[in-house]
């Protein structure tokens, strides 16, 4: 009777079976680019567990990283070391990163410093570890004529702080100006608008940053290669060549020892899930939605 | 006859003590104009409602009286806007101390994320020095006023955004009420409310008309005919007509309003 009546769903059909077929082809798609990337994840993980899992005795957390030729040795210089280098840059690049990026999200929009600062932060987020190591070796090392944790801190700091920067700037750029507003209606000054309010309704957003920042830089090697070396010994001295995983794993891995190898695998091991453990705590545990 | 009603009216209103003087203000969003010359009084312990289509500048005049639209630069004011006989459009009226004097209320709930207790003594820290046993007075009187108190009373502690959006707009307004404000502006305060929550928080605007001057901004013709004792319509920019409430819903002045609020246009 009516054709349109006949005519119209073939059509609808037609054009509903051709966004079927492109929404299957972009969830393949999705799906073998996630399981490529977990593959490989997998993969790692797995080889590191299986030679790692030899060295993950009571002697890696007691004894030093051994001497050429001797037998067994541990890894308690190197984990005490990096520790402290990671600590203390986190310690200073915690604040720098976090007012900073206040600064940004409060006159980023209006001044000039500021989006010059944005610009900068950004190169530095993708600067090549390596240029920072040489670097501070250049202006610190250099100058002071020994190698020290002291100067691992400072060009893991120069890492961590764009990092923090960016990750604080960008969550307080969530906040919502109707929050900002309803706090500045009570008559609140700015600073307290920003330290109070806007700050603490992105608190959990900003230690992500900071977690992130330091699983970041507890990988680094290359800067550290240039600033604190490495210490064959138990050393807690900061002004010091000290031990570290990263410069441990390096030297140890290509070595001729068995033992030493083995050390690097753990070493490797114990680094990777440590970063795991910080980035899942990150994303689980502070992880929480933005107000409105 | 109308007119005289209406010029009578006004001077019955000169009877009653103004809070607010609002003259020749124009208003500019950079160089588009979205004020023309307004010229209003807000009353003493009365609630003032602005109603009129969307874009017609009723949020725009309100945020004005409280200057909030000092934080957006390029937005700007001019004309005067006496409070209490000061000209807060000067630059040396400090911003602070008049926020804190006219409290504002928003559309959206805005809880901080903090307690409940804190959300409440927040303000209050701002301009005042209080000892514990004072402040939890404060708080519990806050939210008495706002009809909140028996709903969050066992759970102070508790984040203030994990209550319901009805709850968490009388937290706001318990907050603007904490800091013993002169003035107090609702800016759409019920358009994203429930009728339950609206009728509550319609209630709270009666009962705070005791004590505080009130400015209401609502889309809700019912709700501008129930709760406010004036009524200003506006469109495009411009204060059309502005007089007693029952005035303006039973006879009003001008066409315009006329039709605006019996829907045949708007």
């Amino acid at each position: 009777m009516n054709p349109a009546a006949t005519i119209q769903p073939a059509k609808v059909n037609r054009v509903y079976q051709k966004r079927l077929l492109t929404h299957r082809i972009g969830i393949a798609l999705s799906v073998a680019a996630m399981a490529v990337g977990l593959a490989f994840l997998a993969w790692i993980l797995v080889t590191l567990v299986i030679k790692g899992f030899g060295a993950l005795n009571l002697d890696m957390f007691t004894k030093s990283t051994p001497a050429p030729g001797s037998e067994g040795g541990g890894l308690i210089n190197a984990i005490v070391g990096s520790v402290m280098i990671v600590a203390l840059s986190t310690a200073l690049s915690t604040p720098i990163g976090i007012l900073a990026g206040m600064y940004l999200a409060e006159y980023g929009e209006e001044n000039k410093v500021a989006s010059v600062t944005r610009f900068v932060t950004d190169i530095m987020l993708s600067a090549p570890s390596i240029v920072i190591g040489m670097f501070v070796w250049a202006m610190y090392v250099s100058t002071v004529k020994h190698y020290s944790g002291y100067a691992g801190s400072i060009a893991l700091s120069l890492i961590a702080v764009p990092v923090v920067v960016r990750t604080t700037d960008n969550m307080l750029r969530l906040v919502p100006n109707s929050l900002l507003e309803a706090a500045f209606a009570l008559g609140a000054p700015r600073w307290k608008v920003a330290m109070l309010v806007r700050l603490r309704a992105v608190k959990a957003g900003v230690i992500t940053g900071v977690l992130l920042a330091l699983a970041r830089i507890s990988g680094e090697t290359a800067p550290l290669l240039f600033t604190a070396l490495n210490n064959q010994f138990f050393s807690a001295d900061m002004n010091r060549p000290i031990a570290n995983l990263s410069s441990v794993i390096y030297s140890f891995a290509m070595s001729p020892y068995d033992n030493w190898r083995t050390l690097a695998w753990g070493g490797a091991l114990l680094v990777t899930f440590s970063v795991l453990v910080l980035n899942i705590i990150s994303r689980t545990v502070f992880s929480q939605k933005i107000p409105n | 006859m109308n007119t005289q009603l209406s010029q009578e009216n006004i001077v019955a209103m000169n009877g009653k003590r103004k809070t607010i003087e609002i003259s020749g203000l124009n208003f500019f969003y950079g160089k588009t104009q979205s004020l023309t010359n307004v010229n209003l009084d807000i009353h003493e312990k009365q609630v003032t409602a602005f109603i009129g289509p969307s874009g017609c500048g009723k949020s725009t005049l309100l945020r004005t009286l409280n200057r909030m639209y000092d934080l957006y630069p390029g937005q700007r004011a001019e004309g005067s806007i006496m409070y209490r006989g000061h000209n807060i459009l000067e630059d040396s009226q400090d911003v602070n101390m008049l926020r804190a004097k006219v409290g504002m209320v928003f559309q959206k709930p805005t809880p901080f994320p903090m307690s409940i207790y804190d959300n409440i003594a927040f303000g209050v820290r701002l301009y005042e020095d209080l000892s514990k046993g004072e402040m939890d007075e404060r708080v519990e009187w806050a939210l008495k006023k706002a009809a909140l108190w028996t709903e969050v009373k066992d759970k102070l502690s508790k984040s203030g955004l994990s209550l319901s959006g009805g709850q968490q707009q009388r937290l706001c307004i318990a907050r603007g009420v904490a800091v013993k404000p002169d003035v107090l502006l609702l800016d759409e305060p019920t358009s994203a409310l429930d009728p339950i929550s609206t009728s509550k928080v319609e209630e709270l605007i009666s009962e705070l008309k005791q004590d505080y001057t009130i400015a209401i901004v609502t889309h809700n013709m019912q709700q501008a005919a129930r709760c406010s004792d004036y009524t200003a319509y506006m469109y495009l920019g411009e204060l059309v007509e502005f007089g007693e409430t029952d005035q303006i819903f039973m006879n009003p002045a001008r066409k315009e309003t006329q039709d605006y609020i019996t829907g045949r246009f708007g």
